[in-house]
């Protein structure tokens, strides 16, 4: 069936079967490749993307589903000033290793600071905890938004 | 080699394509006419292969099996035991008995589904009693063993642990300008390189292996590419087309390699003045139903048996026993976390069962520049290991809580470990079979390009041995070039394993830089292939287990605290502390990226990571049923780095990449003895085995 929504500030129409996973539509269909597939169960959070602001596990996520929605892959946020500024802190604390759980890492830290500009050290282990990162047990990670938080301040 | 201070971290140069989603991994590779293979895998772990049932296939696909094979029907590991394709007879659950390729994915996965091998089963084995590696070696007098007014003896277990990687298996094949290229998540470009030109009998030229980014190895990408490498090679000389292989996480956690489940068996031998005469200790390894590099892993597990202690007499033996499952194979640490895990528990407890200060006993026998290995090397270099101790006591306020918790049903414990580490390849290796070049050139515009075969899989390598060339030449960062191995150009600088990367391969890059630097001539074409060569003191004969195991090695200490819960058995880790000595550290955050991801994984080694193989198929097969650590899982982890510059390696750095797993699961295991007042003697410790342990006296 054919839906349309918004992705990374881009309206797109396109047919998808109803099996069809918003993971595969955004890597297969719309090529934007920085999106990952870790598990394809939900659980590592390598698939993350924002829908309405909101972080999402896609491979969980039947396409369509997503008709009438705002979407942001990392593709679409990299280009804000939010993005420079917790880009910038992940590599101030080497919040980065193999680069596979990024992308999401990054775009759920943004989730966070948004609802919660200055979140404690809970808060933020809280909401990073659905995405799996085997390299640098999460303590670079964590930093890394605490650094994002402080100078979120000045956006 | 001159030493240099570094005291600033750079910014790493992989990490705003990393952040951003630029950089591309294998599977981001767009190659939309690729074919897909999906492994046609056995059903049995043991049996007869009789036959195999193909039904028959539509146009454009094809089923290809150890029928197909060109030259040899061998994976070149280590040991040349594990077969491509499953020939007459299969070994284990998963064994490949061929692959389904075809253009589309869904098909592929339907057609492999009606694929059947015949089979006449024969008996399996599952535990660990048939051995296919046995290795031993003496230190001393062991004859000395029948003095000993009191002997004590353990048992400890360690159990699978699956790499977890982030970015599951991945391998892409094309042929293009007459040429085999591979891209795909892997280790060692040169071990593709090879597995390829072994199983189809080509030459150098033929093959090219480039590599993409990298979603995190740890070891699981040293060898099994190989084998997929091996099986598409086979399949692409037939097909002609570009191939692509692919492994979800179920795929990858069932069929791939692991973590030796170990048992090890230790007895001190003691007079009566509490002296220890020496120890005999026996390290046995599942090494699965292939050895492929078993027998290595053995070494290092044997060569690491009595840990940072040294004893006048010592007999090290151990076993790698054939069981029909999933090989296991290489995991940071490489055999040494399970032996080492063994020993410091064994050393704790011995103190216990003399009646001496469990602290006391460890220092006493704790190892001094100048004492001899147990290999009957030496410990040449200085060794800051009570300086470590000291400070990680201080860092965790250790001397006040191990006396407030040992206060009975406080639930809560603190344990220390201390270990180290063997950097680079066992014995002579870097100099007899490793033989790394590196070669280094510059162009008109004096700009700088140097190749090596090590792969940035996440530990920042790229950066660091960069920044070795640009410090040593003295010019600008943007003069130097240094892009991912691409075997075109690359000459083999050795696997990105071992922990040799910083030690030998940098100060491989140093000196050949300093070569250039040494001949150099503006606006001239130079290039220069600068060979390693060892360290001369370097003697071990690898037959015997005699001599200096390894050019040089780390050391570091970790301390845990853990609180449990009496009603659920949950275990909570409340604090980590750890000092390593890594010589001296280039970049101090990508160390600390390092000792915080080692811990990390050895934690969930430790008591969450729960992998348990029945009838030889594992049960855990999903990430929902086999759990990692979650950033609820740690808690803040503090490092420090002392300084301890190594002479031979680049500015003084030596290995850490593999040092940072091993103190882990000790750490824990003692202070969760101490919260429970019971001893640990194997891991994982699941609430299910803490309750056993609560509930049973000891």
């Amino acid at each position: 069936m054919k839906i349309s929504f918004v992705i990374n500030n881009k309206k797109v129409s396109l047919d998808v079967e109803p099996s069809m996973r918003l993971l595969d539509v955004i890597r297969n269909e719309l090529h934007l490749t920085g999106t990952k597939e870790g598990c394809g169960e939900g659980e590592c959070g390598a698939c993350t993307v924002l829908i309405n602001e909101e972080p999402v596990n896609s491979c969980l996520y039947p396409a369509i589903n997503a008709a009438n929605k705002n979407i942001m892959t990392i593709e679409g946020f990299r280009e804000t000033n939010e993005y420079r500024v917790i880009a910038d802190a992940f590599a101030d604390r080497g919040g980065s290793q193999c680069g596979f759980c990024t992308p999401g890492m990054i775009l759920v830290t943004y989730s966070l600071l948004k609802k919660n500009p200055h979140p404690s050290e809970e808060e933020i282990r809280f909401a990073l905890s659905g995405n799996l990162c085997r390299c640098t047990g999460y303590q670079a990670i964590v930093d890394a938004v605490k650094v994002a938080a402080v100078k979120g301040i000045k956006l | 080699m001159k030493m240099k201070k570094f005291d600033t971290s750079v910014k790493k140069v992989d990490n705003e394509e990393k952040m951003s989603g630029r950089a591309i991994f294998t599977g981001d590779i767009q190659m939309d006419d690729a074919y897909f293979a999906i492994q046609v895998r056995s059903e049995k772990a043991h049996a007869k292969l009789k036959g195999i049932y193909v039904p028959k296939l539509p146009k454009d696909y094809y089923f290809i099996s150890a029928k197909d094979i060109v030259k040899e029907n061998v994976v070149n590991i280590i040991a040349s035991d594990w077969p491509v394709f499953a020939d007459k007879k299969v070994n284990y659950i998963g064994e490949a008995i061929g692959l389904i390729v075809g253009p589309d994915k869904g098909m592929c996965m339907y057609l492999a589904s009606l694929v059947k091998g015949e089979y006449e089963e024969l008996e399996p084995v599952f535990e660990m009693k048939n051995s296919y590696v046995h290795k031993e070696f003496t230190k001393g007098d062991v004859s000395k063993f029948k003095s000993a007014k009191k002997v004590f003896s353990e048992e400890f277990t360690t159990g699978y642990q699956e790499q977890v990687y982030l970015e599951p298996q991945a391998m892409l094949m094309y042929i293009q300008n007459d040429q085999i290229v591979v891209k795909a998540s892997m280790q060692c470009p040169f071990y593709i390189h090879k597995a390829i030109m072994r199983t189809l009998g080509c030459k150098e030229k033929d093959v090219r292996v480039i590599q993409p980014a990298v979603g995190g190895a740890f070891g699981g990408k040293e060898h099994y590419p190989s084998l997929m490498a091996a099986q598409l090679a086979t399949a692409i000389v037939k097909i002609k087309k570009p191939i692509k292989m692919f492994f979800d996480r179920k795929e990858d956690i069932t069929y791939t390699t692991k973590r030796h489940p170990s048992k090890t068996e230790i007895s001190a031998y003691v007079d009566a003045k509490n002296n220890i005469i020496g120890v005999k200790i026996h390290v046995g390894i599942d090494g699965g139903a292939y050895v492929g590099c078993s027998m290595v892993v053995l070494s290092r597990a044997l060569i690491a048996a009595t840990n940072t202690y040294t004893f006048e007499n010592v007999s090290v033996s151990g076993d790698a026993y054939c069981t029909n499952k999933v090989p296991s194979a290489a995991f940071r640490g490489f055999g040494s976390p399970q032996s080492i895990f063994a020993f410091e528990l064994f050393i704790n407890h011995l103190a216990d069962y003399l009646k001496v200060d469990r602290m006391e006993l460890r220092m006493k026998y704790l190892v001094k520049q100048g004492d001899i290995t147990s290999t009957s090397g030496l410990f040449r270099d200085p060794i800051i290991l009570k300086e470590l101790v000291d400070k990680a006591m201080e860092m965790s306020d250790y001397k006040h809580k191990v006396k407030l918790y040992s206060k009975e049903k406080s639930y809560r414990g603190i344990g220390l470990s201390m270990f180290l580490h063997g950097c680079g390849f066992t014995g002579s290796g870097e100099s007899d079979l490793i033989k790394a070049q590196l070669r280094i050139k510059k162009d008109k515009n004096d700009i700088v390009t140097f190749y090596t075969s090590q792969v940035d899989f996440g530990q920042g390598n790229r950066t660091t041995l960069k920044r070795i060339v640009v410090d040593t030449l003295g010019i600008p960062e943007d003069h130097v070039i240094y892009d991912a191995p691409d075997t075109n150009e690359t000459l083999s600088t050795g696997p990105t394993a071992a922990s040799r990367t910083i030690i030998i391969v940098g100060g491989l890059a140093a000196k050949a830089a300093q070569h250039l630097k040494s001949i150099w001539k503006d606006g001239e074409e130079q290039e220069i292939v600068e060979p390693y060569v060892g360290p001369a003191y370097i003697k071990w004969d690898e037959a015997t287990m005699q001599g200096d195991a390894y050019p040089g090695y780390a050391w570091g200490v970790n301390i845990v605290e853990v609180s449990v819960d009496p009603v659920t058995y949950e275990v909570n880790v409340e604090g980590c502390w750890s000092t390593y000595d890594v010589g001296h550290a280039i970049d101090e955050r990508i160390i600390m990226g390092q000792a915080d991801g080692g811990l990390a994984q050895a934690l969930g080694w430790a008591y969450l990571e729960k992998e348990v193989a029945e009838n030889g198929m594992f049960k855990q097969r999903t990430m929902s049923d086999y759990a990692i650590p979650t950033s609820m899982d740690l808690p803040v982890l503090e490092t420090e780095v002392l300084d301890n510059p190594f002479k031979y390696g680049a500015f003084g750095a030596k290995g850490a990449g593999e040092l940072t797993f091993v103190g882990g699961a000790p750490a824990f295991a003692l202070a969760l003895e101490q919260a429970i007042g019971k001893k640990v003697h194997d891991i994982p410790a699941t609430p299910e085995y803490i309750m056993e342990l609560m509930n049973h006296e000891n």
